[in-house]
């Protein structure tokens, strides 16, 4: 990458780091190990399976003791994750897509049941037809799930918001489970160095797993049987309230995080070159990456532009968009679609604008299918909301 | 095998809970857990125990019984089955307890996935050959001819032979029983317990509602089916095949299976096979359907 992003610190201090080059899902699975969970629970999906292959490998060299269940179904591993948490343990796992369509029924359970289980997921496109390359509507169709959702854009991040992502989890007053979304590909298979900390920091960070509830047969209760509207009702704002805490802890845990490990990744957006910027480009994921080589150059070309790319979904960063409108016009750029309407992070910006502001709010889909979305279009993208030749709701780069 | 006087006093399943009087499945949770006793946490999918639970902050249960999606009672055990594994709790006992809905249909996969990757638990599937919970609709356990509220003029195909699916999986222990029988069930109960890896019990439970019949002769109707040969009480344990009571009698030609007509005349599920007139044709298939189980049980089981 040619730019350099001051929103990196340098891992400090005396120790031991390992620089591990390899795949997203390869240190995906290698934080996902550090932190230990009990269980992991999985079913092979391209372009997820070497997340699983590697973890395998983990427990065939006896580098992972806890226990590996191979399902039968992604629902099944949802399932399983779902079992396990409530018995008392620390669960993982990872899937992609279709797998991810197919917890989704369980995907409410276990955020209804506040369970913390943590789960990567791939971003790849949704079938028919049969399509391995990325795009986020796989995740953005489970927005509304109770999960808190990561988008990463780089194999260091990918590894520090598995580890917090943990952390979050599990924190008594989130209780809730985590995603921590990558591209198919253009993160999960490409090799990228990310610097690994000894074990031991990994373990005084994460501390043993405590479970806020469990089935317990010292102190046994029924979870889950049938309940009214009154207590189901409470049921559904406690999320909420977790989830807006969340807003605050997902700082303050990867600023703890920084401290053991040297490394920041936790805001709920990265801002790169804001400052004084009159545009803004809001992007997630890969294209969130791609586009600071764009911003650099557009920089250098006299634009005063900047990117603030979205890191967490759910909850949503409403109070940072509101003060992203107050300073520039905003172009956001979605590798999704809600059908009927249009790219999701950009309704939901202008959602959080309503009221606040009176600026100008341009979106793009872009690469829906895989289709490549480059640092040159990316550049062509902003020009054209900036010039304001773009139409509100654009689809970039379609051929008729 | 333990005397029905001799059964544990404890109850796991409490006084108040929210069964319909006469409710089969209240009998076998009943003897399920005094043969199983307090280190049980069971895992129930959608199914008329969801309901029996009773309505939160309130429960029927003095063992921790975690609920799950209709599909996933098997896949959910094997999350907690890995989880005590790892916390050493093996003395604990997981257990499923599904409807035949949850067990023949939606949760088949689920089910077949944990037996085959050698869960250490028991499955148990109370059968009242219905989707009762969501008020009588067919599922793939109910019997050829009867009617529910989406098989309207009695059901057109025969009902799936689970059994055979179970044993498909060779695992180390699986059983048919029958409400009806509770030092069989107790037996099979207590036997599965204290063997390691993936068990399944089937439980014959026939539902007053469901099948239409007062709600008095729970037991009695459970009787019934046992000696019209419709429904068979065996053990399998490690490939060994036993039939047990009556069944074992019916098997080996020592008794004569009672007419099934005998079972589902008192059956309001059954009743447009009587009323206005006799539909000879269905009654006749119905007892060829259950002469031709017996006949691939005697060759499956006695070589002949």
């Amino acid at each position: 990458m040619q730019c350099q992003s001051n929103y990196h610190g340098t891992r400090g201090g005396e120790e031991k780091l390992t620089i591990m080059i390899d795949t997203g899902n390869r240190i995906a699975a290698k934080a996902a190990i550090m932190a230990k969970p009990e269980v992991v629970a999985a079913y092979p999906i391209t372009p997820q399976t070497t997340l699983v292959e590697a973890i395998a490998e983990y427990v065939a060299r006896g580098e992972y003791k806890g226990e590996f269940i191979c399902v039968e179904s992604e629902h099944s591993a949802m399932c399983a994750c779902i079992g396990a948490s409530a018995a008392g343990s620390r669960t993982f796992t990872a899937t992609s897509s279709h797998g991810l369509l197919l917890m989704h029924e369980m995907l409410h359970w276990a955020a209804l049941a506040r369970l913390p289980v943590v789960m990567c997921n791939i971003n790849r496109v949704i079938g028919p037809g049969w399509n391995i390359w990325t795009d986020e509507n796989d995740s953005i169709s489970q927005r509304d799930t109770g999960w808190i959702q990561f988008y990463c854009s780089s194999n260091q991040e990918i590894f520090d918001t598995v580890i917090q992502s943990f952390k979050l989890a599990e924190h008594e007053k989130i209780v809730l489970p985590v995603m921590i979304n990558l591209n198919a590909f253009i993160l999960s298979h490409t090799s990228m160095p990310a610097e690994i900390p000894e074990q031991r920091v990994v373990d005084e960070f994460l501390g043993k797993h405590i479970a806020h509830w469990k089935s317990d047969i010292d102190n046994p209760t029924t979870f889950g049987n049938i309940i009214g509207p009154a207590y189901y009702y409470k049921v559904r704002r406690a999320m909420q309230q977790s989830h807006l805490r969340a807003k605050k802890l997902i700082p303050q845990i990867a600023k703890d995080w920084k401290k053991s490990s040297g490394y920041f990744h936790g805001d709920l957006l990265e801002y790169y070159k804001c400052e004084g910027a009159e545009d803004i480009l809001l992007s997630m994921g890969a294209i969130g990456a791609e586009s600071k080589i764009a911003i650099n150059e557009l920089q250098n070309e006299g634009q005063k532009i900047g990117l603030a790319r979205v890191r967490v979904l759910r909850p949503f960063p409403t109070e940072e968009i509101i003060k992203l409108g107050k300073q520039a016009n905003l172009i956001v750029i979605d590798r999704n679609i809600s059908v009927g309407l249009e790219g999701v992070l950009f309704n939901e910006v202008k959602a959080a604008l309503f009221g606040t502001s009176d600026i100008k709010a341009t979106g793009f889909i872009a690469g829906l299918g895989g289709k490549d979305v480059t640092y040159k279009d990316i550049k062509s993208m902003c020009r054209k909301a900036i010039q304001g030749t773009s139409k509100a709701q654009e689809w970039y780069a379609m051929e008729d | 095998m333990m005397r029905l006087k001799d059964f544990p006093v404890d109850e796991c399943l409490l006084q108040g809970n929210a069964a319909c009087p006469g409710c089969p499945a209240t009998i076998g949770l009943r003897l399920v857990l005094k043969a199983l006793g307090k280190k049980t946490i069971m895992v129930v999918p959608a199914c008329c125990t969801s309901v029996i639970e009773s309505l939160y902050p309130h429960t029927s249960f003095d063992i921790p019984v975690m609920n799950i999606a209709f599909e996933a009672a098997a896949a959910g055990a094997s999350g907690v089955e890995a989880s005590l594994r790892q916390q050493g709790r093996t003395d604990i006992t997981v257990v499923a307890w599904a409807g035949d809905g949850g067990t023949y249909d939606i949760g088949l996969q689920a089910l077949s996935g944990a037996l085959e990757r050698g869960t250490n638990f028991i499955y148990i599937c109370y059968n009242n050959q219905i989707y009762s919970n969501t008020g009588i609709q067919r599922s793939g356990a109910t019997p050829y001819a009867a009617w529910t509220t989406t098989t309207v003029g009695g059901k057109n195909e025969l009902r799936k032979e689970m059994g055979d699916i179970i044993l498909a999986h060779h695992i180390p222990y699986a059983a048919q029983t029958c409400i009806s029988y509770p030092e069989d069930v107790f037996s099979k109960v207590t036997k599965a317990k204290n063997i390691k890896g993936p068990k399944y019990i089937e439980i014959l439970a026939p539902c007053p509602p469901g099948w239409r019949f007062s709600m008095d002769k729970t037991v009695e109707m459970g009787r019934m089916a046992v000696d019209s040969g419709a429904w068979a009480l065996w053990e399998c344990e490690n490939d060994k095949m036993i039939f047990n009571g009556k069944s074992k009698l019916i098997l080996e030609k020592k008794i004569q299976r009672k007419p099934v007509e005998d079972w589902i005349k008192y059956q309001g599920r059954f009743g447009h096979l009587f009323r206005p007139q006799r539909d000879e044709k269905r009654l006749k298939a119905i007892e060829e359907y259950v002469d031709s189980l017996w006949d691939r049980y005697r060759k499956c089981y006695l070589g002949k």
